[in-house]
């Protein structure tokens, strides 16, 4: 057995780091902060100039062909340094979807683009009546003659008022099994009828209710077969196995002993030496070490070509739950000053604790909530019967 | 990164894994209660070489590593083994790494099962060696003393308290004058001696409560899968499923963990001694909350003493406790991160 992930993978940390070094900081994660939108122009085009944007695709196809155990590196990096990828990550995500499926043209139209960073795609799924049931869809696509008709509402599309196209699901059939009548479109969102209406949330990330009012698309700009959406929605989430909220974990960590070392209690002791704070360090160094053990496990997997059934789930829903709760514990052992916000020039290393602390409560929900991950790891993993 | 067992590494896990099939049934299991020491189970385990492997070449051994062991003691832990293989193990490995031919003849009686050592986590306090793993079934048992390790003959003076998780444990009468005089194994660092031993201790009986942990989930499942009420079969309702998945979550997570700070203590010795707390403290909180969860969904079943899993419950709490509690493992991780009495 061997636990370290591979000696290729250190060499791609220490290049990630030193592009980190370069391109990201302080004044821009409080940029990504302030505005509530995790992507920016000059960090995107940096990453484009390195060829970063696709680490894992082949080289022939604009990628750099890095293996699963490389990726978890690069992207432990990145997200401990909070650089600004939410952007990146959901036009890359498509992107991957329209390589598997998609006609040439598409393949032609959008991968070059999302690879020089030039366009950016959102993703249109959640509804305000289907969130974690989110085959329940209902915004209707009406085909008329080689066009759609799109009419319908969608909740937390991240990155609208910047994006160029939504990945949007729509509801094509009404007479069959909700799975079974789904259609995905690539829809071009500078558009008459596409209006964006601003969401805030509790971590500071901006997101939008995006109505659709007959928006009408090009047949070509389907992605995959018409009622055939729930097969594009998997394989993108296929993707997303090796979730995991590790680098969240270890933000909180690092943020929380630069606290214990630079802070006195009353009596002038460091807070180091409290008994009740190096418990929680200790427990919070604990659930790094799991969080990130679940999340390699699914790499090491994809690696080497084992079916990943409740393992990604284990990684997504025990990380979450740890990361929120170690949050509100270091919250409470630090007292008072934990409620000095993130950002906020009198807040402690930052004010990261206290901004963790409401990050963490959208990562439980997200990409599936906690209780839909549970299903899936007591269903596929440990073979119970579903709930009727 | 390969997290498979190597070809070796799986005849060893299955090779003890037929043994603890065959010889650690949960009848038998039971009928070790009170004491929790099965004879025969234990002569075939260090005949099998349980107590050789612990120990290197030199010492008369086969030197394996910790990660061998920890996957032994994974199948330990899920047969509920009544045998102290931990402690021996551990022990043998303390007496190893000491010099002198005291310590050279109880380590060779031990791998020929003449003597069976032990080692007391804790100190005497009021003259009282308190709850000394193994030391109702043990020969000797090596304990710290000042900056020496002693090594005591258990006699008849030791008593056997009945304990939850049907332990072999003992308190052992320990006057000055009885420490004065006993056997010196080590003049000095029986501290850092002793500390590095509990490392091993905290590292496999990790590997055991997370084996445990496996099993007491499959136990709850399979039950959960079964039973019916309200006409459907009670795993269906996700206020039972959700909380055996979280079970089964955390018990991945510690078998993960345990096994890294076992193949640390070869590969990564800069984070062998943080890893090993970790991975008690995790495996500790996983077996005691994942036997709970598995008790619980037996409904009044679980209750009583016919079904196997109370045997899981209190076996996960007895194990564990009698060395430290998961909060102080925890801030024994802190002692190891940033250094026990911590300095800017």
């Amino acid at each position: 057995m061997d636990f370290r992930l591979g000696p290729s993978s250190d060499v791609r940390r220490a290049e990630v780091r030193e592009f980190l070094e370069a391109h990201m900081s302080l004044a821009l994660e409080e940029q990504v902060y302030r505005t509530g939108v995790s992507h920016d122009e000059d960090f995107t085009r940096a990453l484009v100039e390195r060829g970063w944007m696709a680490p894992s695709w082949p080289v022939e196809f604009g990628g750099q062909g890095l293996d699963p155990e490389e990726m978890v590196a690069v992207g432990e990096e990145l997200r401990l340094a909070d650089a600004p990828m939410y952007g990146i990550g959901t036009t890359m995500m498509v992107a991957t979807v329209i390589r598997a499926v998609g006609t040439e043209d598409q393949k032609a139209e959008i991968i070059p683009k999302a690879l020089a960073g030039e366009i950016v795609i959102v993703l249109g799924f959640s509804e305000p009546e289907a969130g974690s049931d989110v085959a329940a869809a209902v915004t209707r696509a009406v085909p008329d003659g080689d066009e759609w008709v799109i009419n319908g509402q969608k909740m937390f599309t991240t990155n609208a008022q910047i994006g160029d196209y939504v990945f949007l699901l729509t509801r094509t059939n009404t007479e069959v099994a909700k799975h079974k009548g789904l259609t995905m479109f690539l829809v071009p969102l500078h558009q008459p009828g596409v209006e964006i209406q601003a969401v805030f949330t509790l971590s500071g990330e901006r997101t939008n209710i995006v109505f659709y009012n007959d928006v009408r698309v090009a047949d070509s700009w389907r992605i995959g077969e018409v009622d055939g959406g729930w097969h594009a929605m998997t394989v993108a989430l296929t993707n997303e196995h090796a979730a995991g909220f590790a680098a969240a974990i270890d933000r909180l960590l690092g943020a929380a002993e630069t606290w214990a070392r630079t802070t006195t209690d009353d009596d002038g002791v460091p807070r180091m030496e409290d008994a009740t704070v190096r418990e929680a360090l200790g427990r919070t160094a604990i659930d790094l070490e799991v969080s990130r053990l679940l999340q390699r496990r699914v790499a090491w997997m994809a690696a080497t070509d084992q079916p990943i059934v409740a393992e990604g789930p284990m990684s997504k829903l025990f990380s979450s739950e740890a990361l929120s709760a170690r949050a509100q514990d270091m919250v409470e052992v630090v007292g008072p000053d934990a409620l000095r916000s993130y950002f906020d020039p009198t807040a402690p290393a930052h004010g990261v604790i206290e901004h963790m602390l409401r990050f963490s409560l959208g990562t439980t929900i997200y990409a599936g909530t906690s209780e839909i991950h549970r299903n899936m790891i007591a269903q596929r993993g440990l073979g119970l019967p579903r709930n009727r | 990164m390969d997290l498979r067992p190597s070809a070796e590494q799986q005849q060893l896990i299955d090779a003890f894994g037929a043994l603890y099939a065959k010889e650690s049934t949960a009848e038998r299991v039971r009928e070790a209660e009170p004491l929790g020491f099965d004879r025969r189970l234990w002569t075939q385990l260090v005949d099998l070489g349980a107590l050789s492997m612990a120990v290197d070449e030199a010492n008369g051994g086969w030197g394996a590593s910790l990660l061998d062991l920890e996957l032994v003691a994974e199948e330990h832990g899920r047969a509920l083994g009544p045998a102290p293989l931990l402690e021996a193990q551990v022990a043998c490995r303390l007496l190893a790494r000491t010099d002198g031919a005291v310590a050279a003849e109880l380590l060779a009686a031990a791998i020929a099962g003449e003597r069976l050592p032990t080692l007391s986590p804790r100190m005497p306090a009021s003259g009282v060696l308190a709850l000394v793993p193994a030391g109702a079934v043990a020969t000797d048992v090596i304990v710290r003393h000042d900056d020496r390790l002693v090594v005591l003959p258990l006699g008849d003076d030791r008593t056997l308290p009945e304990n939850v998780g049907s332990q072999p444990l003992a308190d052992v009468p320990v006057d000055g004058s009885r420490l004065a005089e006993a056997t010196v194994l080590a003049d000095q660092a029986g501290a850092e001696l002793l500390d590095r031993a509990l490392d091993d201790w905290l590292v496999l009986t990790a590997g055991a409560l997370a084996g445990m942990a496996e099993r007491a989930v499959r136990i709850g499942v399979d039950y959960a899968a079964e039973r019916e009420a309200f006409d459907q079969k009670i795993g269906a309702f996700q206020a039972v499923g959700h909380r055996l998945a979280d079970a089964a979550t955390a018990s991945a997570g510690a078998t993960l963990l345990a096994r890294e700070a076992a193949w640390a203590d070869g590969e990564e010795p800069g984070r062998r001694a943080e890893l090993a707390a970790m991975a008690f403290s995790f495996a500790a909180e996983t077996a005691r909350d994942a036997t709970d969860v598995a008790l619980h969904v037996h409904g009044g079943y679980g209750f009583m003493l016919e079904y196997d899993i109370q045997l899981y419950y209190r076996r996960a709490r007895g194990w564990a406790n009698v060395l430290m509690s998961p909060s102080t493992a925890a801030r024994r991780v802190a002692d190891r991160r940033y250094g026990p009495k911590w300095a800017n």
